[in-house]
This record gives C-alpha cells, sequence and structure tokens, in this order.
C-alpha cells in the first residue's frame, strides 16, 4: 500500500514539477497567449512520454491489466491531441519557422528531432488504432509499435534537452532521464525484439 | 593495368581532399581573388516584413546589434548601405511591426541600432538582419547569441554586386 502510494506520488510528481516550473519561466512574460499553449501542450507531451511505456509495462499499481491498456490508449490519443497543440500553436506563432521544421530545413538542430519524432508518434498511433485491421502477428505487430515508440522517445528527448525555452534544466533533465528508464526498463522486461512465436 | 588508373581509394581521397578544399572557399575560382561573399543563412528570412523604416531605435532599447558590411573580392568598407534588424525581444514578437527597423552603414560601413532585449523564441537566443536593397544580391542573416544574457550581436554582411 505504502509502495503504491509512493510509485503514484513519484509519477505525479515527475509529471507536475516540471510543468510548475515551467511555469515560473521569465519567458513567459514576453510570449503571446498561443505560444505560451504550445508550450505547455510540449512539456506535457514529455509527461505523458513518461506514463506510456509505465502503463504499457503495467508497472503502475492498483491497475489491472485491461485498465492499463485502456489507459495506455487514453494517453496516446491525448499524447497526438497535445502533439497537434504543440506544433499548430507554433504553427500561428511563426508559420515560416514551422514549415521549415517541417520540410527538415531549420536551421536548429532540434527541430528535425522534434519532427522525427512527431510522425514516429502518428505513425505508432496509427498502429495502434488499426491493430485488428492490420492482422499483423502479435508479436510483430508490437515490435513495429514499440520501434516506432522507441524513435518517438529518443527524438523529444534529444528535441528537448537543445532547446532553450520554458523549461527549467533541472526538472526538464530528471523528466527527460525517467522517460528513458521507463521506456527502456519496458522495452527489455517484454523483450520486444523476441518475435518467435510463443510456443 | 597502368599506373594511370585511379585505385578506387585513391579516388575516394582525392575526391574527399576536393570536397574539404572546395568546402573551405579555396578551389573556387571566382574567390580566389579575395573575400568571399557572405551567404544567407537558413531561416534567415523568415518573418521578414519588407521596407521596415530607418528608425533611431528599435522600441525601448537596451540591446545593440552592430556590425559592418563590406564588398565581396576587394572588402571595400560600404556606407549608406540599409541593414533591416528583426527579432523576438521583450517587446514583441519576431511576425510584429513594432518588432522590426532598418538602419544605415556609415563611412566605415558599420552598423549599430539599439533595440529591446532579444529572448530566446523558439528554442534559441537569435536575431534576423537582411541587406535587400537591390544593388547587390539580397542576404538574410540569423545570428545566434552566446548567451541569452548577452545585451549585443554582431552579424557581418560581405555583399557581391547583383
Amino acid at each position: 500500500m505504502i509502495r503504491s502510494l509512493l510509485i503514484w506520488a513519484a509519477v505525479i510528481a515527475a509529471i507536475a514539477v516540471p510543468l510548475i516550473a515551467a511555469a515560473h519561466s521569465p519567458l513567459l512574460a514576453w510570449r503571446d497567449p498561443v505560444y505560451i499553449v504550445a508550450g505547455f501542450a510540449g512539456v506535457l507531451s514529455m509527461g505523458l512520454l513518461l506514463l506510456q511505456p509505465l502503463l504499457a509495462g503495467r508497472d503502475l499499481p492498483g491497475l489491472l491489466p485491461l485498465a492499463s491498456r485502456r489507459w495506455h490508449r487514453r494517453v496516446g490519443f491525448t499524447l497526438i491531441f497535445a502533439l497537434v497543440v504543440h506544433v499548430g500553436g507554433l504553427w500561428i506563432t511563426s508559420p515560416p519557422d514551422v514549415v521549415d521544421a517541417l520540410l527538415l530545413v531549420s536551421p536548429t538542430p532540434f527541430s528535425a528531432w522534434g519532427v522525427v519524432a512527431l510522425w514516429a508518434a502518428f505513425a505508432a498511433a496509427c498502429l495502434g488504432i488499426f491493430r485488428q485491421r492490420l492482422a499483423l502477428r502479435y508479436r510483430i505487430w508490437r515490435l513495429g509499435h514499440t520501434g516506432l515508440a522507441a524513435i518517438t522517445i529518443v527524438g523529444s528527448v534529444v528535441h528537448a534537452m537543445l532547446i532553450e525555452g520554458t523549461m527549467e534544466i533541472m526538472t526538464k533533465t530528471a523528466l527527460c532521464v525517467l522517460v528513458l528508464l521507463a521506456s527502456a526498463r519496458t522495452l527489455a522486461r517484454l523483450r520486444v525484439w523476441d518475435i518467435r512465436r510463443r510456443s | 593495368m597502368t599506373n594511370s588508373h585511379l585505385s578506387r581509394r585513391s579516388a575516394m581521397a582525392l575526391g574527399g581532399a576536393a570536397l574539404v578544399t572546395g568546402g573551405s572557399g579555396l578551389l573556387m575560382p571566382a574567390r580566389a581573388a579575395g573575400l568571399a561573399p557572405t551567404r544567407s543563412m537558413r531561416g534567415g528570412s523568415n518573418n521578414y516584413r519588407p521596407g521596415a523604416p530607418i528608425v533611431e531605435r528599435i522600441g525601448g532599447g537596451g540591446f545593440w546589434m552592430t556590425g559592418t558590411v563590406r564588398r565581396a573580392g576587394d572588402g571595400a568598407p560600404l556606407p549608406g548601405q540599409r541593414i533591416q534588424i528583426w527579432a523576438h525581444t521583450t517587446e514583441g514578437h519576431e511576425r510584429d511591426p513594432q518588432s522590426h527597423g532598418a538602419t544605415l552603414t556609415d563611412a566605415n560601413g558599420e552598423f549599430r541600432l539599439e533595440m529591446p532585449q532579444i529572448v530566446p523564441a523558439f528554442g534559441q537566443p537569435h536575431g534576423h538582419l537582411a541587406y535587400d536593397s537591390g544593388e547587390f544580391e539580397t542576404v538574410f542573416l540569423r545570428p545566434i547569441m552566446a548567451s541569452s544574457k548577452d545585451q549585443t550581436l554582431a552579424a557581418h554582411f560581405v555583399l557581391q554586386p547583383a
């Protein structure tokens, strides 16, 4: 009981503290509301990227496997929505910068990482939505979904770490490390690279 | 096989050497004579507003954009050249008209324009400068500040006749 409370408290803090820290960024004073919302959608996305591997690995205490899967799907939809708000808000703020980023010709190195992560997230979500219709063997499907998710995670972490934005550096680094650790743990525990048929 | 044939390895080495030399501007005959023209930077023209007015200072000031304008080849300073400057500052977004202003180079081809403090936007503290008057080839620059606490930023143009 104590242990599960501690785990939940740690997960909530890992997501909430970076948001609170970003809310104190001095940069906010010089940004329009649309730009601020776009930035926070990005910060929230990184927090959701922490939840996804924990839900997929059924690591969160008190959630039955079926509930874990259902929440993985809900968080996935929320993540896609947050990413659309992130890119859409940036587009409204400065269209040419976002066009450059989407065409992978941006002068800022972190843009390409973010855009690759974005498309990988969309593709991973599509695999999730069309899982039944694709009729792939389960472990093949899982390798595809987790492979795309891994690209999203690595791309997002590099993207976030290279940016000088509203995220406070210590909380940003801590959240990124947690996202990487949680993802590595789930991928390793599920042995996603093992695509042999279950005997 | 005779010695005149290049082995694949030596051909690659030669090609690599040519790339390095070309990349550093040493193989370009037109530029060998002197100063090479500045090339536009990626994203330099983003949120450009052609024809921004020449101003004493942009907004309340407190930050200095400085630089030089010279002619390609002989490096002669170019006086009276119009340079437009814009950035995301404490007083507005890049696209806002009040964030834009232009200035002219002095007799030494130098310019300096006071503007509000540049703050990081789209992930980097950076400014934008344009030469776009027609006499020389258009150049857009997008210099990045070493630190977002800097209160000055420099950018240099070497222009080539249009």
